[in-house]
């Protein structure tokens, strides 16, 4: 019905267009007066009207309507069932959408009845108020907006403001995102951290993770809830893909900027841009279907025993996917020094080498270390990987043959996991806001750095 | 060089020599260039290997469920036996028993399986799913009900795997001899051959004697170990009683050890002697013999003599014959999960002519399944499109509108300056803190449905929305100032500079910024897991509010699954993700060339 | 028609350093330089002038093979340095701008201290066996560069940061301290203030007396102030070289005449 509605009011303001316009290139036909805004322009102010307040409202109502139903009829449940668990009133909720809907519900009963009754009325009432004052308030706007009509009226000036005012609402839903995203991880890392008395230092340094096993009364066990092996094991993969990534991918930029053939670019550059496309669920599936058990039965060969989650399988393969991203930055900064210091250098009788390791790079480094800090970000946010090829325990160690466990991996295992959503969401919020606050100072560094040099050469 | 300390301003004070004379510095000098060059080519090198195994590797893979097999069998459509009255219409016959049905068809091909584990073993060749869809068909022609007809049940992934070699092949071995079987008084069957025809076999049998011998002999150190551990004990022992138990324990220990490593020795023995009989069991290959129309398991070897059992029915006794096979498998049965009944029924079927194998389109053409000989992709390709949609039809506008904000209208002042880094950081924000983000926001607060492509395309625009906003931004900025200032200088206002003029100019740049953010988040999968598209759903979506799930949700639910066969269907998916995202991405660059402009 | 030969040449004082016969340059299909013939004399400042995009600039740079470095260009012709072709297999480029330093048109310092601005060439060329030796030569250089009473107290400062006059003779310095035969010099003054051009004049004066100099300028009162021999370039063509008195007071082709009076360019 939302659709619909929808379609209806953007029927309703191109209604508005034709008509606002009509009625504009009367009045500058009839009267002998000069039109400030040609037509059309009159008919996009009534156009913008009609859809922005039908629209605006809309969406205003879906969202807090829906919030409303179901907060009341919650409420009720609480009521009824007071010792139910949030999960089982949840059930309830859905069971009695179920039978309003007609649709086959788990269980039946009195109260699902009942609440099945409440909903279809509240619901009746949401969609009503959906049409009335969505349909109502853009034809209130057109009716307005077409009264606007007149020779003096500014209505390209006035539709102009609009449509800025439009793009930098458009803008400004990434600072909306930033916010939403910062604000649904501190409140739940807030609940998190007063569950385990403000005992951030034991999350922070603590050496056993096992955050479910000493959930008691909205308590949990400060003990348990140590993320240091989380932090060491993604730093050890971390490590163990800029091992690989750093070298062939700053190798590769070197090679490909200032040494490859034009033929050999042509064949290398789209290359790299393959590998760089591939989703990072394919290497996980690489990572744990090939390069594990390779890793495992070579590992037995030669007499090692190598984890079958071992993070090392998973380093590497990380390592590959992180190589486009190391040589394509790294090629940009390279590129970016300019030619002039390139020619000086030649013109002294230096090889092309010399010039790179005695002119370009050192010119390059603060260029190529916010390359390579993005990409330590991009590794320790990396989650499919991981997820699909390193372990689930939580393993202090700094062996990469052993399995470790990573942030990303536990963010997945709590919140797929079987335990009740609300308990799980206060550590793996934490997680991912300790994720946030990582790749976010890594980033903010990398783009002070790059800037400061593109002062230098732009 | 003392002229030059002396006098600065003096006389050159080196000589490079001839330009054609190279020196043994400038040897050096041109060998650490190639040195550099050498490490550029091996990096390149190994980016191209690495893109080489994991395509070959999942191509590879992906073959395998290139086609799919069926058996091809009579099956007598009775009402009766399927529990309905001859004229039942709909559901009536979609709710018969057909199950029944196909386990008796497979029953009347092997009247000699018995008891409820091969029977069951009979049964699992063919996909649970046939029955279903012989109901389907059924119900669409209620006509052939009574009659006989010939139909295609779908084979089950053990079949199938075991038909594409997936547990080892089957070898015939050469045979010289000719074969003559007799009922022994036990039931078993002795086969003789007048050649020395299971020397081989039994050679392979007697070589995993020396395993067993090795596994003995661990054992043995182990008692070694508790008989040092228990005199040490007897040792430290404060009672005499204690110290007492202690050595008897000690002497018991030694004494297995003792046994252990004589038993060892003693099969090691045997296996170096040439000749004998060897007992073959299913941690060996297995040992089958075809002759008289039906199959033979050896249970026991021997040169020219065997000890066998009967698996299919065969004609006995058979004296002297030559028409007949020796068979081994490349695996024992204990570590292959198709068992040798098994194997003897589908080779039986394959002479029969009633394995066939065909296309599997299936694979494109059905939703997910915890089967996987049914399973496909079709659900997930739908929720995929879905997806995308929600998220094209956000993250496009807005990201266009707010990249032209950017560029054409924004002030130059903290709030821009703040707005710029936003996106910045955003663009580099791990995507499972997105995930996070929906799943807080848009699941729990504003009540969007779990597992629907609304909800995963909004997050996924959130997503791609800083990748787009910095290409349109770019695509823009290539616009040169001049045609700004030339639609403002015949009286264009600003707005209408930048719709009219700037925007079509830099369209193409920004669809091919869009298409590659688009080709980001159809490959993206953490995100969507958070919120719920991790479900298993077994219809295929119609709408953005329903449950679905998405191409890569769908590898790595596959590739969790414990059946082999899923791994071969996990690969293919892959193939048919990176497909879109190639054609994606040529879209991309036939785009960029096309519209291509140099100011 | 403009493929009239060059004017006959002067008569020759010094030995000859470069002696470039029938040069042509192509970058991809352009014919940059058709056919020239030029000697350069040791000791000697040789002018090469001409309008823009006549291949002044082009011709320079074969002269070292910085060419080379640019992947459609193609050098056909003979160019021999004391009798040996540059443009012969067996010699190595690197080699060969050793003996024929260069300096650009913009100013063009590395990002290091001034120090080891100058001691870069040294150090790849294996110069000095010691530290001592290293600053004799970056001494001596600035020296000849005449900046090293500016800069003798902040050796170690960027040289980025000095001033453009300062920085072009920085890069004198810079290309003198390899102890070069020849110095090109690319409009060496074309980005610097007047009192810079003539401090950067000056010392190009003073650089006669230990190396040959080439220089492209674009100015007709540099190359009469500085140089001894000069060359026209004119579409690729070389039409007139000889003394620089000679084609600035009685120039024998027309084009030159038209140039110098300033009716092209």
């Amino acid at each position: 019905m939302v659709f619909t509605l929808t379609l209806a009011i953007f029927a309703l303001a191109i209604a508005a267009y034709l008509l606002s316009s009509r009625r504009a290139a009367k009045v500058a036909a009839t009267d002998d007066v000069h039109l400030h805004s040609r037509p059309s322009y009159h008919g996009l102010h009534s156009f913008l009207w009609v859809l922005i307040s039908g629209w605006g409202i809309l969406l205003f109502l879906v969202i807090f309507g829906n919030w409303w139903v179901t907060s009341s009829l919650m409420s009720q449940i609480a009521e009824a069932a007071p010792d139910a668990a949030i999960i089982e009133r949840q059930l309830i909720l859905s069971d009695a959408r179920a039978i309003a809907e007609g649709r086959i519900s788990s269980e039946s009963g009195e109260l699902r009845q009942a609440l099945a009754l409440r909903f279809a009325r509240l619901d009746a009432i949401h969609s009503w108020a959906l049409i009335v004052l969505g349909l109502g308030g853009a034809f209130l706007a057109g009716l307005y907006s077409y009264g606007r009509v007149a020779p003096e009226w500014r209505a390209r000036n006035h539709s102009e403001k609009v449509i800025r005012a439009v793009l930098l609402v458009m803008a400004g839903i990434a600072i909306l995102t930033t916010i939403g995203i910062v604000l649904s991880l501190i409140f739940e890392t807030m609940r998190f951290f007063s569950a385990i008395d403000w005992q951030i230092h034991k999350y922070l340094f603590g050496t056993t993770w096992s955050p479910l096993s000493g959930v008691f009364e909205g308590k949990m066990d400060a003990d348990k809830v140590g993320a240091l092996p989380l932090f060491a094991g993604t730093l050890l993969i971390t490590l163990i893909a800029m091992i690989v990534a750093v070298p062939v991918g700053l190798f590769a930029a070197i090679y490909l900027s200032d040494f490859a053939s034009a033929r050999v670019r042509a064949f290398a550059k789209p290359m790299l841009e393959i590998l760089a496309g591939i989703p990072t669920v394919v290497y996980g599936f690489f990572a744990a279907i090939t390069l594990a058990p390779l890793l495992r039965d070579g590992g037995e060969a030669i007499g090692i025993r190598v984890a079958s989650e071992s993070a090392l399988a998973a380093g590497i393969v990380m390592g590959v996917m992180i190589i486009p991203f190391i040589s394509s930055l790294s090629d940009d900064v390279i590129n970016s020094v300019p030619q002039s210091l390139r020619d000086a250098s030649l013109g002294l009788g230096a090889t092309k080498a010399e010039t790179m390791q005695q002119v370009v790079l050192p010119a390059a480094l603060p260029g190529i270390v916010s390359a390579v800090l993005l990409a330590v970000s991009r590794a320790i946010g990396e989650t499919m990987i991981v997820v699909m090829a390193a372990g689930q325990g939580a393993n202090l160690t700094a062996n990469p043959l052993e399995a470790v466990t990573t942030v990303t991996v536990q963010i997945v295992a709590l919140i797929t996991g079987d335990t009740e959503a609300e308990t799980a969401a206060g550590p793996a919020f934490t997680l991912g806001f300790t994720l946030f606050v990582l790749t976010l100072i890594m980033n903010m560094a990398a783009q002070r750095l790059v800037a400061k040099y593109r002062e230098k050469y732009d | 060089m003392a002229d030059i300390s002396t006098n600065p301003q003096g006389g050159r004070g080196f000589d490079h020599g001839s330009i054609t004379a190279g020196s043994s510095r400038l040897k050096r000098r041109r060998w650490a260039e190639l040195r550099l060059k050498a490490y550029g080519i091996a990096a390149i090198g190994i980016a191209g290997f690495a893109l080489v195994a994991l395509l070959s590797s999942v191509v590879a893979q992906a073959s395998r469920a290139m086609t799919e097999h069926y058996i091809t069998a009579e099956v007598t459509l009775d009402p009766e036996a399927l529990g309905i009255s001859a004229d039942a219409t709909g559901n009536e016959i979609l709710r018969a028993d057909f199950d029944g049905l196909t386990t008796q068809v497979m029953r009347d091909a092997f009247p000699e399986a018995s008891g409820r584990t091969e029977r069951r073993a009979l049964g699992n060749l063919i996909s649970g799913g046939a029955p279903f869809e012989l109901a389907d068909k059924i119900t669409a022609e209620p006509g052939l009900l009574g009659e006989t007809i010939t139909y295609d049940f779908l084979a089950s992934d053990v079949t199938d795997l075991y038909l594409k070699d997936e547990y080892g092949t089957l070898n015939q071995e050469p045979v010289s001899g000719s074969l003559s079987v007799q009922e022994s008084d036990d039931g078993d069957l002795i086969l003789t051959s007048t050649a020395e025809d299971f020397s081989g076999a039994l050679t392979q049998v007697k070589a995993r004697l020396f395993t067993d011998a090795e596994d003995l002999r661990v054992k043995a150190a182990r008692q070694t170990n508790a008989v040092a551990v228990y005199t040490e004990r007897a040792k430290a022992a404060e009672t005499e009683e204690d110290r007492t138990e202690q050595l008897e324990k000690a002497e018991k220990a030694r004494a297995n050890e003792q046994e252990l490593l004589d038993e060892a020795a003693a099969i090691e023995a045997r296996a170096r002697a040439a000749g004998g009989t060897e007992e073959v069991d299913d941690e060996n290959i297995s040992l089958l013999v075809k002759a008289g129309g039906g199959w033979i398991r050896l249970t026991e070897v021997s040169l020219t003599r065997a000890r066998g059992e009967v698996m299919t029915r065969t004609a006995l006794p058979i004296e002297a014959s030559t028409d007949w096979g020796f068979y081994t498998t490349s695996q024992p049965e204990s570590s292959r999960k198709v068992t040798d009944h098994q194997i003897v029924w589908i080779e039986t079927l394959k002479d029969r002519g009633q394995i066939k194998e065909t296309f599997n389109w299936r694979f494109f053409t059905s939703a997910d399944s915890r089967a996987p000989e049914l399973a496909g992709i079709r659900g997930a390709l739908v929720g995929s499109l879905l997806t995308m949609a929600v998220t094209f039809g956000l993250a496009f506008p807005i990201g266009v509108l707010g990249a032209i904000y950017l560029e054409e209208f924004a002030p130059k002042n903290r709030f821009t300056n703040f707005l710029e880094v936003n996106i910045n950081n955003l663009a580099a924000v791990p995507s499972i803190v997105f995930g996070l983000l929906g799943l807080a926001v848009f699941l729990n607060v504003f009540g969007v449905p779990r597992s629907a492509p609304l909800a995963g395309g909004i997050v996924l625009a959130l997503m791609t929305l800083p990748t787009i906003i910095i290409a349109a931004r770019a695509a823009i900025q290539a616009v040169p100032p001049s045609i700004r200032e030339a639609a403002l200088g015949v009286g264009a206002s600003n707005v209408q500079a930048s719709f009219h003029h700037v925007l079509p100019l830099a369209m193409p740049g920004i669809l091919t910024g869009t298409i590659i953010g688009m080709a980001q988040a159809l490959g993206e999968t953490a995100p969507l897991i958070m919120i719920g598209m991790v479900a298993f759903i077994v219809d295929v979506p119609t709408g953005i509010t329903d449950s679905a799930t998405v191409l890569p949700v769908q590898v790595y639910r596959w590739s969790d699954f414990p059946e082999r066969a899923f791994e071969a269907r996990t690969a293919a998916a892959i193939c048919v993700l990176l497909l879109f995202l190639v054609l994606m991405n040529l879209l991309a660059i036939v785009l960029r060339r096309r519209f291509e402009r140099r100011w | 028609m403009y493929d009239t030969p060059k004017a006959e040449t002067a008569v020759t004082s010094n030995e000859i350093k470069f002696s470039a016969n029938n040069v042509d340059v192509y970058y991809g299909d352009t014919h940059a330089i058709k056919n020239v013939d030029v000697q350069i004399e040791a000791n000697t400042v040789t002018a090469f002038i001409g309008p823009s995009g006549c291949g002044k600039s082009t011709f320079l740079r074969c002269l070292n093979r910085m060419n080379d470095t640019i992947d459609i260009c193609r050098v056909e012709g003979d160019i021999r340095l004391d009798g040996e072709d540059i443009y012969d297999k067996k010699v190595d480029p690197v080699q060969l701008r050793a003996k024929v330093g260069m300096v650009f048109q913009k100013p063009n310092p590395f990002p290091k201290s001034i120090y080891d601005n100058i001691a870069y060439g040294p150090r790849i060329h294996g110069l000095a066996k010691n530290k001592a030796d290293l600053d004799v030569i970056v001494e001596k250089s600035l020296r000849r560069g005449a900046i090293w009473d500016e800069v003798k107290d902040r050796l170690h400062a960027p040289g980025t940061g000095l001033s453009g006059g300062q920085q072009q003779r920085l890069c004198i310095a810079r290309a003198v301290a390899t102890e070069p035969e020849v110095l090109l010099m690319d409009e060496p003054c074309s980005a610097l203030d007047p009192i810079a051009t003539a401090q950067v004049e000056e010392l190009i004066d003073e650089l006669r007396s230990q190396y040959s100099v080439v220089i492209v300028t674009h100015s007709m009162q540099q190359a009469a102030r500085v140089s001894q021999k000069t060359a026209f370039f004119h579409l690729g063509n070389l039409v007139e070289f000889g003394d620089t008195s000679k084609i600035f007071t009685n120039p024998e082709d027309p084009r030159t005449e038209s140039y110098i009076t300033g009716r092209i360019g």
